[in-house]
């Protein structure tokens, strides 16, 4: 600690601050435009020149470290006089067009300019004139002129995006802010260069001049696209949601969202949306009242209850239903006499229920993945699953940490991987096998009985050179994080990987858990929307049809494993009862459609991967006659005449779920498991990702997001050796074949695919015709 | 132009070549330090006795600054020699380069050794070519006669240099937008500090000296500090090499002792080019403030003496203006040149060099203002001392200097709309 004197207060701070973060300390405002707290300094903007006393000059107080008996001032004369002459240069090429430009009202340039600007302006030439840029669907560069070259964007491109894909280009007056030749900016993450531009030069494509920003409500929210559930303020002009912007939340989301958190909005009031009850009457659909669909509903279940039994009714969720919606229903099926309930629907292997101590979750705080040392993450499309966590765990990379990765495609993941086994998904079990006997040979560490016969059979049958380094990664590590992907959780053998991953942890110390795939994948447990001993899981249900179903949320053709089999049984259904915010497929196959409001409309809750529960307010009011699922829910409850349904509101719900201690119902733990790992295959193995904005219905209407790179149609990807056994090229339209769904696609080589895979994105329309996410399939030209 | 401490070759057809270094005992003072295993004290205290100053343009004194690295540091450390001679005006390390290059690998060398460095490098200005192939020749002969490479002369000291050719930007004789430029990134100053003595080139230890303070260094370990310190002035030691352009009649390169008096160096050059008087001169560079001739002629040439009379020695480099010279245009072009080679990271640089040349070229065009004058001059002052490297200060000083000895020239200009000369 030393002892400084700023603005005439004795302070003591820490050593190695800057005179900006004890600025800070004492709650005094410095301005400034190129620093911010999350990025490196820059120290170009001068804004922030403080008098320093015995200094010769004013010095930036973002790059001034602090040293013992320091004198500042922030405020003298000679610093003010400093900062203003900044100002005016700023203002100078500036083209002060405040009154067209949508960051008018929410600019940290006119904000300042109000405290250190002149009334007039002394300079009397021509201003310059910059060019616009075309930075992709998201980001509108259309007027760099007012960029005042701070360079936010650029450095978070390159620290925390992990991509540099805007720089400044040419010198002096001439610099401008621009992407490389004819490429757009294409980050998960690249809406939060727009938040960080001070000025109006980086600006909302979606949003542009849709409002000022005094015209808006502010909201907070909880996203609901990934497990993460990033904390939003939403925006709304005349009840209607017109711009989604995060609210800081260092423990989850810091000061970031992904796009797919910031820009789904658009998905919202999507043309399709349902906003009145809906039946099919003699093959057309009619809109009806709400009172006659509900009552239609109920007396549709109670003679399917009664002539086929309880048994013969399903219900299926999504894990970004919230708690409330997801217990309800839970609550319905159960009082109906039925145990068929599951949100799990991306799921193939379901062995681990029953034999799982709690709900699975992130196994630590989403903070520590900041602290790690070492990562194995087992089959995970991180960057485009998880984007905020991965961020977090590129930066733990920065600072040292070594990151191991098995799984079946080498995207790119923008930070440096230290050791990756990339290896076709029947061979995952093996691989941790692999590491397993690997680390036992070198800690001498005691394995459990029940992995003892696959880690002695994978040491006979020789440990690989990839799965070998990267037991020595994690040996070598002390806060060591194992965690399993949504690809390792939709795995045909999720189980074994979870107890043979989890058995790794265990030899090396690690904390163990799962990157929860949807908001509420963790809730959903707590809510126990999920089957018990005598219920049928996802795939079960729809493998051994029902009568009938409940849909939350569901898109039966995008949301699950194995689409065609989902619509087969949906399709043979007597009753298909569907809780939609959209009039999706569902109109093929359902006879009731109920509207119900998304997120935004609707309170509810949210337990992220880390078990933290969240509870928001409806932003806006109900679109249409549209209604909040858990009320929906609740007025079924109550015409089936079925106990516990008389909530007051969505709290008296949540505090039903979550009574007790939370964190003692999270468990990772499995048990009971007999572990085989052995591996299946035959033929050419799919392996399907969900593409980042085809995750859940919202996304999939958010026409922006649908305009970005990451939204293109999905190809059908093998490596080259592959590719050209089956007399293939890049380019080359091919027929794919599941069962007997088929889709033609176009071929691409990705030669960070393992030999005897070929990658086909699931959750798209262009795919949905297909069968499961995993197993064989077939490529051939068209 | 021949001297005694750089250009000492020059009485031969090819100055350049090894074995005429070695005539005029090159590599001597290297040769004696690695016999002698001189202690890197003992060789500091011998530069700091000569008084030897940064010749870049700062005059930041050299054994100083080779003391600030730390040397017990684990790993690499690197030594730059700053060839990027951009200041219009200065034309001395193309001359050195050209004409006695393995005066600048010796002295790097011994720079080397005594900071216990492996590897240097020396960074070309963008447009001296053939310099640039001459120095590379030169480190060729120099690493087949063991004077680079691994074991130099029998020791175990390692040292190699690689020449790196810029792309000719100004500001990359920043020293810190230097080592940008050689990380391969955009030639842009990084704020300090961190210094480059902690954190340097690829962020190591880095000690950057300008090519003619590099190549002061085999006269002083050979003959000693004190006999270059005697041979200029003291706090200016040495010789210096003076870099004369503009209305001479014999413009060039001339080594001579600090403290010899301008005039001096004006005959030189073949005194003030024939039926027109001696106007102004900058002494120092483009970027230093102008002085009239009478100043200058009661001047002498080092770094103290010229500080009195109003203007800094810089990097030697004098431009001579005569009677005809209008001043307002002689301006107009000084601050074109600032404006363009601003790097455009920090603000008041971006902003302020295009406004101040706006303004001069509307004064030059007959546009001019009464009250531009003083925002000229009140421009400058929210420029220097402001930016994060000295081009603020290197665009605000000429026009300072031009404005305090010049204004008139400037008023007549804005009041009749034309040239007073």
């Amino acid at each position: 600690m030393i002892n400084i004197e700023i603005d005439g207060r004795k302070v003591e701070v820490e050593n190695g601050l800057t005179v900006m973060d004890a600025a800070h300390h004492v709650g005094l405002h410095i301005p400034h435009f190129c620093y911010h707290k999350k990025l490196s300094i820059a120290a170009s903007c001068r804004m922030c020149l403080v008098q320093v006393e015995k200094a010769p000059k004013p010095l930036p107080a973002c790059a001034t470290p602090v040293v013992e008996g320091m004198r500042i001032h922030t405020n003298s004369d000679y610093a003010v006089t400093a900062q203003k002459s900044v100002m005016e240069f700023l203002l100078i090429n500036h083209p002060l067009d405040c009154p067209i430009c949508d960051q008018g009202g929410e600019c940290e340039l006119q904000d300042v300019a109000m405290g250190y600007g002149g009334m007039t302006s002394r300079f009397n030439e021509a201003k310059h004139v910059v060019a616009g840029k075309p930075m992709g669907a998201l980001i509108s560069a259309e007027e760099m002129s007012r960029c005042i070259h701070c360079t936010r964007c650029v450095r978070f491109g390159q620290e925390i995006a992990g991509v540099m894909e805007i720089g400044m280009a040419f010198r002096g007056e001439h610099s401008a802010i621009m992407t490389f030749v004819q490429n757009t900016v294409d980050s998960e993450l690249s809406g939060n260069m727009i938040d960080l531009c001070p000025v109006g030069a980086l600006t909302s494509k979606p949003f542009r001049y849709k409002a000022r920003s005094w015209e808006l409500s502010r909201r907070r929210s909880v996203s609901p696209h990934d497990g993460l559930c990033s904390n939003l303020a939403i925006h709304t002009k005349a009840d209607r949601v017109v711009r989604v912007l995060p609210l800081e939340n260092e423990a989850i989301n810091e000061c970031w969202i992904s796009d797919r958190d910031r820009f789904s909005y658009e998905g919202l009031n999507a043309a399709d949306r349902l906003t009145r009850p809906m039946l099919k009457q003699g093959g057309e659909w009619v809109e009806v009242e709400w009172q006659t669909a509900l009552e239609y509903v109920a007396n549709a279940l109670r003679q399917v209850k009664t002539s086929a039994g309880a048994e013969q009714i399903g219900a299926l969720a999504t894990g970004g239903s919230t708690l409330e919606e997801q217990y309800l229903l839970q609550k319905l099926l159960r009082g109906l006499g039925s145990d068929n309930v599951d949100f799990r629907l991306r799921q193939s292997d379901f062995s681990a229920d029953g034999k799982q101590a709690g709900a699975p979750w992130l196994g630590m705080a989403v903070a520590d993945l900041d602290r790690a040392d070492r990562f194995l993450v087992v089959g995970s499309f991180l960057r485009k699953d998880h984007p905020l966590l991965a961020a977090r765990v590129r930066q733990a990379v920065k600072k040292g940490a070594q990151f191991n990765l098995l799984h079946a495609a080498a995207d790119d993941l923008l930070l440096k991987v230290a050791n990756r086994a990339i290896v076709a998904p029947s061979e995952f079990g093996n691989m941790l096998a692999q590491v397993l006997a690997a680390l036992t040979e070198s800690k001498q560490a005691a394995l459990s009985d029940d992995v003892k016969a696959v880690v002695a059979r994978a040491t006979l049958e020789g440990i690989g050179n990839d799965a070998r380094a990267i037991a020595a990664s994690l040996a070598g590590g002390e806060r060591v994080a194992v965690l399993l992907g949504n690809f390792a959780q939709q795995h045909p053998q999720a189980a074994q990987l979870q107890r043979l991953a989890q058995e790794v942890a265990a030899l090396t110390g690690a904390k163990f858990g799962f990157l929860g795939e949807a908001a509420n994948s963790v809730g959903a447990y707590l809510a126990n929307a999920v089957p018990g001993a005598n219920g049928l899981n996802a795939a079960a249900m729809l493998a051994q049809p029902r009568k009938a179903y409940i849909l939350l949320n569901v898109e039966a053709e995008l949301d699950c494993a194995n689409p065609q089999q989902a619509l087969a049984a949906l399709g043979a259904a007597d009753l298909v009862v569907a809780l939609s915010s959209y009039k999706h497929g569902a109109t093929e196959y359902a006879d009731v459609l109920l509207p119900i409001t998304p997120f935004t409309e609707t309170s509810g809750t949210y337990v992220n991967t880390e078990g933290r529960a969240q509870s928001f307010k409806g932003a806006v009011k109900p679109l249409g006659e549209s209604r909040p699922a858990w009320k929906v829910l609740r007025v079924l409850g109550n015409l089936l005449e079925q106990e516990g349904f008389g909530y007051e509101n969505s709290e008296s719900v949540r505090d039903e779920v979550l009574a007790g201690d939370l964190a003692e119902r999270l468990n990772n733990r499995l048990s009971g498991l007999t572990v085989s790992a052995a591996a299946t295959s035959a033929g050419l193995q799919r392996v399907a990702d969900v593409p980042i904005y085809s995750t859940d219905s919202i996304v999939r209407r958010a026409n922006s997001l649908q305009k970005t790179h990451d939204a293109a149609t999905p190809m059908v990807s093998l490596n080259g050796a592959e590719l050209a056994k089956l007399g293939l090229k890049s380019g080359d339209a091919v027929t794919v074949s599941q069962g007997q769904g088929r889709a033609t696609l176009i071929a691409q080589c990705d030669d960070g695919l393992p030999q005897g895979v070929a990658r086909v994105a699931a959750g798209h329309a262009a795919t949905a015709a297909l069968g499961a996410m995993f197993g064989t399939i077939t490529v051939e030209r068209a | 132009m021949s001297g005694p401490v750089i250009f000492n070759t020059l009485q031969f057809d090819q100055p350049w070549t090894l074995e005429n270094y070695l005539k005029v005992g090159g590599y001597q003072a290297l040769r004696k330090i690695l016999a002698e295993k001189t202690p890197p004290e003992a060789i500091i205290a011998e530069v700091k006795t000569s008084a030897l100053r940064g010749r870049g343009g700062a005059g930041f004194p050299t054994g100083l600054k080779w003391s600030f690295m730390p040397r017990n540091y684990q790993g690499d450390k690197y030594i730059v020699c700053n060839t990027d001679e951009g200041e219009p005006g200065t034309c001395k390390d193309w001359y050195i380069l050209r004409f006695n290059p393995h005066a600048l690998i010796e002295g790097m060398a011994i720079a080397a050794y005594t900071m216990s460095v492996k590897t240097g490098y020396n960074y070309v200005h963008g447009e001296i070519f053939e310099a640039y192939e001459r120095m590379e020749a030169a480190c060729e002969e120099a690493r087949a006669a063991g004077y680079l490479g691994k074991g130099i002369l029998g020791s175990d000291f390692e040292f190699d240099l690689h020449n790196h050719l810029g792309y000719g930007a100004y500001v990359c004789g920043e020293e810190t937008a230097l080592l940008e430029s050689i990380e391969g990134k955009k030639g842009q100053p990084r704020f300090k500090p961190p210094f480059p003595a902690s954190f340097g080139l690829y962020g190591k230890p880095t000690t950057i000296n300008n090519t003619e303070t590099f190549a002061s260094i085999p006269y002083i370990i050979r003959e000693s500090g004190q006999k270059f310190l005697e041979l200029g002035k003291p706090n200016s030691g040495g010789t210096k090499l003076f870099s004369v352009s503009g209305h001479v009649n014999n413009p060039g390169n001339f080594e001579l002792p600090m403290g010899t008096p301008f005039a001096k160096l004006l005959e030189l050059a073949g005194g003030v080019r024939h039926g027109h008087k001696l106007k102004a001169v900058i002494p120092g560079g483009s970027s230093m403030p102008v002085l009239p001739g009478e100043i200058m002629m009661e001047t002498d040439m080092d770094y103290d003496s010229i500080q009195k009379a109003g203007s800094y020695l810089g990097s030697g480099a004098v431009i001579v203006m005569d009677d005809t010279v209008c001043m307002v245009k002689a301006l107009e072009r000084l601050s074109y040149f600032y404006f363009e080679e601003s790097c455009g990271q920090c603000t008041p640089c971006r902003e302020g060099t295009g406004w101040l040349y706006r303004i001069v070229h509307r004064i030059e065009q007959g546009e001019g203002r009464p009250e531009d004058l003083d925002l000229l001059l009140s421009l400058c002052d929210n420029i220097a001392g402001r930016t994060i490297c000295a081009l603020g200060d290197a665009a605000a000083w000429p026009v300072q200097g031009m404005l305090k000895h010049y204004r008139h020239e400037f008023e007549y200009h804005i009041e009749h709309k034309r040239c007073l000369v």
